[in-house]
């Protein structure tokens, strides 16, 4: 009798650690991770993927286990990343450089369960989706500064690659400089690298030397941003504030907003609910927005760029609006038309009218 | 015109003052017959340990100082290594820069959001304000002139003094200095922490002149392309300093012919470095066979041990 109740105690303490496991089961942290083109001291874009991140553990705290990996080159490195990541049990991967896409696609395949991320891309599979952000509204606001800004009317570009999202820049904000100041002339220079300051800074020497004086950037470390408070000309802050390395040079930044993001997206894969879909948001969802105008900005410039940035977040302003002209003088929008998000924006590989180079092949 | 001419050599000097100092040091540590691959490793210790010398004290010799200490520290435990432990020069080398590269980024944490004053340039009175020749010759930073007298150093005392030609001689045979009664080891020793100095140098000249700030990574290949320099070089020091005004020239005229709207590919030229090193090492191998000239240290990366 006793050995009977002794067996009957022991299976309802075997039940009962059962359900207190399983219950434990549905208590585990949902895991992410985040895969960094460059180190997160970039005080740039990775840095703000990083900003990110932490977003989503301030938000999530237990129930959220992030793991991140810094400058994971593009490649078939980055593959295996990915494949380590998934083994080790995590749900949601998000790649955040344009040249993950492919490696993104092909870790999707072997990783069915795993949910896929991937920034700045536009290939998707049933577990992978896009996100991006229309930085693009963010180059029309500085464009505008830089063409009432500029006293010699050069404005120097340092330009990464030769990809959609680099182009619409390029063209986004020569664009809104020409449309407040005729005269504007753009300098762009290829760095090739998205993270190289020693290059970055010899760029932004290269420009000042032939007559910018004020340096764009769209690669991720704040040398450019130094040589311009140098120089004693100015320059943007590119993803991040980066106010601290040229406090007089910066006259805004574009600040790249991921938190809430990926905040929806972890939610998300913890709910069940996650579905692949292309995200493409900008001033308007908060996505894309500006750090503290400076202070060397004239009451009208000022002006111009909050009602600028205001347009931007009503909706009712387009920085790609008709009419514009291809560089060879072929059109592209008749006048009010705004171009369709594909194919125009997203493969944009063509200058519009008016810039005086080439874009490299 | 030549405000822009001027801008453009100063620009090219800049860039070659880093390679100069690695690529010396290199080149001595290789004539006693080491192969060092661990340059880059080097300085970027040299890089991050300035910086933050410099951020902490604000003064330029200090943070040079401790440069020169980290890469030499560095350099101690390849020397070590090699020297006493016997081990192998490429791995230990190869090792000694992925260990750099991520004990830099380690230390580095911290002083990514900061900036530091520039190690300035010189100002000769009078002489520095010369049209043309005064910004050419007079004013640059002080490393600039010590990389130039560097070289003149390292080429005296290799072909000018005894110390030198012993170096020399145990670089070509270490077997038979070791029969005449020289201290390979110790020759070796030295050369390697020389060459840890220089790295150093190189390194911090980086962070403290050329963009005073500290990223990871901050070096990007510099102390790869110093290697190939050596090479480049063939072990002459004066040479090292014309590869390293082509070296660094390659780069800052691709983007000022880039800034004047010149299609060029970016690609092609930051090859160049390394293609050109192919085809001195390939002449080399020519000259070596027909037994014209030898100027590659024949002990090259060979271990050394007394009692072979």
């Amino acid at each position: 009798m006793f050995k009977k109740l002794f067996i009957n105690a022991i299976r309802l303490f075997l039940v009962a650690s059962i359900s207190f496991l399983a219950g434990g089961a549905i208590a585990a942290p949902t895991k992410a991770a985040f895969i960094y083109i460059g180190p997160t001291g970039d005080m740039g874009w990775t840095y703000q993927h990083d900003v990110g991140a932490n977003y989503v553990k301030k938000h999530m705290g237990d129930d959220v286990e992030i793991t991140t990996v810094e400058s994971v080159e593009e490649g078939p490195d980055a593959e295996r990343v990915m494949a380590q990541l998934a083994n080790k049990g995590n749900e949601i991967i998000f790649t955040t450089s344009f040249g993950y896409m492919n490696p993104t696609l092909k870790a999707a395949k072997r990783f069915p369960n795993v949910k896929f991320e991937h920034a700045t891309g536009y290939k998707r599979a049933d577990n992978v989706s896009t996100y991006s952000a229309r930085f693009y509204e963010g180059r029309h606001v500085i464009g505008k500064i830089a063409g009432r800004m500029t006293k010699s009317n050069v404005i120097g570009y340092i330009a990464s690659f030769p990809i959609p999202e680099v182009i619409r820049g390029i063209n986004a904000s020569y664009l809104a400089a020409k449309s407040v100041n005729p005269d504007i002339q753009m300098k762009i220079v290829w760095v090739f690298s998205w993270f190289d300051p020693g290059k970055e800074a010899d760029a932004a020497k290269a420009m000042i030397d032939q007559g910018a004086d004020i340096i764009m950037q769209h690669t991720d470390s704040t040398a450019a941003m130094m040589m311009a408070e140098e120089n004693g000309i100015y320059a943007f802050g590119q993803a991040s504030d980066m106010g601290a390395f040229g406090p007089r040079a910066q006259l805004t930044a574009i600040i790249d907003d991921w938190g809430p993001y990926y905040l929806q997206r972890v939610r998300a894969v913890r709910d069940g609910t996650w579905e692949s879909a292309d995200t493409f948001d900008g001033v308007r969802e908060g996505m894309v927005g500006f750090s503290p105008l400076s202070d060397q900005l004239p009451a009208d410039v000022r002006a111009m760029a909050l009602q600028a940035i205001g347009e931007l977040a009503a909706g009712t302003l387009h920085p790609f609006t008709g009419p514009v002209n291809k560089q060879d003088g072929s059109p592209w929008l008749a006048a009010g038309e705004t171009p369709p998000m594909f194919p125009d924006l997203l493969t944009m590989d063509f200058y519009v009218e008016g810039i005086d180079s080439k874009i490299p092949q | 015109m030549n405000e822009l001419f001027v801008q453009i050599i100063l620009g090219i000097s800049i860039a070659s003052v880093p390679l100069i100092f690695a690529a010396t040091g290199e080149l001595l540590v290789e004539r006693s017959g080491v192969l060092n691959l661990g340059v880059e490793g080097m300085m970027i210790v040299g890089a991050i340990t300035g910086f933050v010398v410099q951020f902490h004290f604000d003064n330029a010799l200090l943070s040079l100082a401790a440069a020169i200490i980290a890469g030499m520290s560095i350099a101690a435990i390849f020397a070590f290594l090699t020297q006493i432990m016997l081990t192998n020069q490429v791995a230990t080398g190869l090792a000694l820069t992925l260990f750099g590269l991520g004990v830099s980024a380690f230390w580095g944490r911290a002083y990514s959001k900061v900036t530091v004053d520039r190690v300035d340039a010189i100002n000769v009175p009078g002489l520095s304000d010369l049209p043309i020749v005064g910004p050419l010759v007079f004013s640059y930073d002080p490393l600039f002139y010590l990389s130039i007298l560097m070289v003149i150093l390292v080429w005296y005392f290799l072909n000018r003094t005894k110390k030198g030609l012993i170096l020399r001689a145990i670089g070509d045979n270490h077997d038979a200095a070791h029969a005449i009664g020289h201290k390979v080891v110790r020759y070796r020793f030295i050369a390697i922490l020389f060459g840890g100095a220089m790295a150093g140098i190189g390194g911090a000249y980086l962070s403290l002149v050329q963009v005073p700030i500290w990223v990871e990574g901050m070096t990007a290949g510099r102390g790869w392309i110093s290697l190939a320099l050596v090479v480049f070089a063939s072990w002459q020091p004066f040479k090292v300093i014309v590869g390293a005004i082509i070296f660094g020239g390659i780069t800052i005229l691709q983007l000022h012919a880039q800034g004047f709207g010149v299609n060029v590919d970016a690609q092609y030229l930051s090859m160049l470095p390394y293609l050109m090193t192919i085809f001195v090492l390939v002449t080399l191998r020519i000259r070596i066979k027909s037994n014209t000239n030898r100027v590659m240290p024949s002990c090259l990366g060979k271990i050394f041990h007394s009692t072979q």
